[in-house]
């Protein structure tokens, strides 16, 4: 496969078109996913670009401003997703899920079960999430042990381009709603892609670094925070395995317990705060089920038990950090 | 005109401390110096000011992502104002919140909010309060023409409407959500006629035009201190800068924004009627530029040498903490 070096959100953006070129169910719709009106061309393409250039190629029929209403228009994709398409519905920052819970946590994730079997709903909401952009309270959460929680959801976090191209391609070919959560800060990290469709399958952890001293268990942002982390430990002669989880929900539990079986350390790594979140999630996994592969406590970093300050020195110091991952390593082998 | 002249003065003071703070904050943020994002309510000002200018310090008002303005209005301190833009210690919100929720509860300034139809339901919260306490206050809530195709104002003016709640919805109508015109969102001429359809009053306002924001909303906040519910008021305006600093306003033209400002802008408009009715003169104004300019000065120089916030800071406000 050709593959050249892209950015995250570009990554994005040629995965939305393949799908649509591929499959004329697929639309997407949003708040200013072409601004200016929904004419020919977009004024914006999304506030960040991610969907520049698709109402030029597909038309205002497939790609749909909507009104600040995202209640609707997230049900309006639910709706459209059981009845024949495939919409890709974006709601602007994860934070905003509040205005339109309902129709996700009750409509979208439990039609397929509460009619037994006979809805299928097609639907991706691509969703910002994380802190760093000085964006404050209500626009830097990382909300995916949320929906990560519901049954009926589908949860996905890609951590590189790669990846969340073909992460997203395989979301959009699925057939159940998946929460898409792309790491705002990641936008502009730049990775070999590759130009043809292709797909990465959903509920498949990667290894993005093979290691034996101890397993580092990471997903989006925090992958790209582990890794340097890991630099840092290998000068010391500490060889950890990073296993990227990819998709929360299906979640690859055999990755996790496999890489706990080489090393017998985790350190799991989580942006969103620690009651409930995945950090705990995998911790409970390992306690569970890899109990006997433990050769000594895990270790969990998280953001602290608040909301994401505004103030860039607080900022900087809520979200976990190469050095925190470091000194939890350090931890998890010592005692 | 029955204002005073020191009302007058007053009001013009307001007007140009929101654009000034506002044209500073766009130079600052553009060179780098202030962290986040801005997103500034220069060409609105009649709308805060007017209504504000009706209402005294017991009353409310919750604001928006667009919250400058009505802090000013409201009277919340521009140094700690500035401080909090800044993300400092000595922020009126210890530099938590930022430009986005920059809120002063004693000046019953609820809060700028980042999430778009948010503050609307608060509002006939703390009018609820006024009326259950017997406080006779009143609560205004201001919001944009976006936010009115948000279930959460539907929901607020229909809940104050049957409740007769002492509250004043304002929709500042600039013509655009983020990207999107108002005749591509919504399906009606004029926003105020969505009153119709909670059995309120709806009145459209010349948002450019201090006078005429004042007067309504006098008989908007009087029918509500009566007792006799909610009105809701559409005030057209416009913003001058984009959406927010950085937006490269790619869906409306320049023509349009200069249109607007040599024809309509409310800092002129307000100057050319108070000083034709002989009431304040035009020294009087240059005067109040300067007494503006120099506060404004003030208070980037008051964020700029106020300390960071204090590590520990991130865990307080919080109800619990787990160690790590
Ligand atoms: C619930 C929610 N949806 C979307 C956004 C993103 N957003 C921020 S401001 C804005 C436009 C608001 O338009 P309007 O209400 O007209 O206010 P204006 O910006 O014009 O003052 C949007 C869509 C948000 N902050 N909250
Ligand atoms: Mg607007």
């Amino acid at each position: 496969m050709a593959t050249r070096k892209c950015a995250f959100v570009q990554a994005i953006n040629e995965a939305l078109f393949q799908a649509m070129e591929r499959d004329p169910n697929v639309i997407v719709l949003g708040e200013d996913v072409a601004g200016g009106a929904g004419q020919k061309e977009d004024a914006w393409g999304g506030v960040m670009g991610a969907t520049k250039g698709l109402i030029g190629r597909f038309g205002a029929q497939r790609v749909i401003d909507t009104p600040i209403s995202e209640t609707g228009l997230v049900g309006m994709a639910v709706g459209a997703a059981t009845t024949g398409l495939r919409p890709v519905a974006e709601l602007m920052f994860m934070d905003f899920i509040g205005v339109c819970l309902d129709q996700l946590l009750n409509q979208a994730a439990k039609l397929r079960y509460m009619f037994g079997g006979k809805a299928k709903v097609p639907l991706v909401v691509r969703t910002m999430i994380g802190a760093g952009l000085r964006a404050a309270a209500q626009h830097s959460q990382t909300l995916y042990p949320m929906t990560t929680a519901i049954p009926g959801l589908k949860t996905v976090v890609p951590s590189n381009p790669y990846d969340a191209k073909g992460l997203l391609l395989a979301a959009i070919a699925d057939d159940d709603p998946v929460i898409f959560c792309e790491p705002k800060s990641l936008y502009t990290m730049t990775g070999e892609v590759p130009e043809e469709f292709y797909t990465v399958p959903l509920g498949k952890a990667a290894v993005a670094r093979a290691g034996g001293s101890v397993t580092i268990v990471a997903c989006g942002k925090m992958v790209e925070t582990s890794l340097a982390a890991a630099k840092s430990l290998a000068a010391e002669g500490i060889d950890a395995e990073i296993i990227d989880l990819r998709s929360l929900s299906p979640l690859d539990e055999d990755s996790v317990l496999a890489s706990l079986g080489k090393t017998g350390y985790l350190v799991v790594v989580d942006e969103a705060p620690p009651r409930c979140g995945i950090a705990a999630d995998i911790s409970a996994l390992a306690a569970d089920k890899g109990f006997d592969l433990l050769r000594g406590p895990i270790r969990r970093v998280t953001s602290p038990h608040a909301p994401v300050p505004f103030s860039p020195v607080l900022e900087d110091a809520y979200i976990p950090t190469p050095a925190r991952v470091v000194e939890a390593v350090h931890s998890a082998l010592e005692s | 005109m029955e204002l005073s002249r020191e009302r007058l003065l007053d009001t013009y003071r307001t007007m140009r401390t929101i654009r000034s703070f506002e044209q500073t904050l766009n130079e600052l943020s553009q060179a780098g110096r202030v962290p986040g994002f801005l997103h500034l309510y220069a060409g609105e000002e009649a709308v805060a000011a007017g209504v504000c200018a009706t209402l005294g310090a017991d009353d409310y008002v919750t604001s928006t992502h667009r919250g400058h303005g009505h802090s000013i209005a409201k009277g919340v301190d521009l140094n700690a104002m500035m401080a909090e833009i800044f993300g400092k210690r000595s922020g009126v919100c210890k530099g938590k919140g930022g430009s986005m929720h920059i809120a002063d509860l004693g000046k019953g300034m609820l809060g700028a909010n980042g999430i778009v139809g948010g503050g609307i339901p608060l509002a006939i919260g703390a009018a609820l309060s006024a009326k259950v306490r017997k406080t006779g206050s009143v609560a205004v809530a201001f919001f944009g023409d976006g936010a009115t195709n948000q279930g959460a104002f539907h929901e607020s003016v229909n809940i104050a409407s049957i409740l007769k709640l002492p509250v004043v919805f304002v929709i500042e109508n600039n013509g655009y959500g983020e990207a999107t015109p108002v005749a591509y969102h919504v399906n009606i001429p004029d926003l105020a006629a969505r009153a119709v359809s909670y059995g309120i009053p709806g009145v459209v306002v010349e948002g450019m035009d201090f006078f005429d924001v004042f007067d309504k909303a006098r008989a908007a906040v009087e029918r509500a201190r009566r007792g006799e519910g909610p009105t809701l008021m559409e005030c057209k305006t416009y913003r001058y800068f984009g959406h927010y600093v950085g937006d490269p306003l790619t869906y409306r033209t320049k023509e349009e924004g200069e249109k607007v400002r040599a024809t309509r802008d409310p800092l002129d408009a307000f100057e050319k009627r108070v000083v034709s009715s002989g009431k304040v003169t035009t020294s009087e104004l240059r005067a109040a530029d300067d007494q503006v300019a120099r506060a404004i000065a003030e208070a980037v120089k008051f964020a700029e040498a106020s300390p960071a916030p204090e590590l520990a800071d991130l865990l307080t406000d919080v109800y619990v903490q787990y160690s790590a």
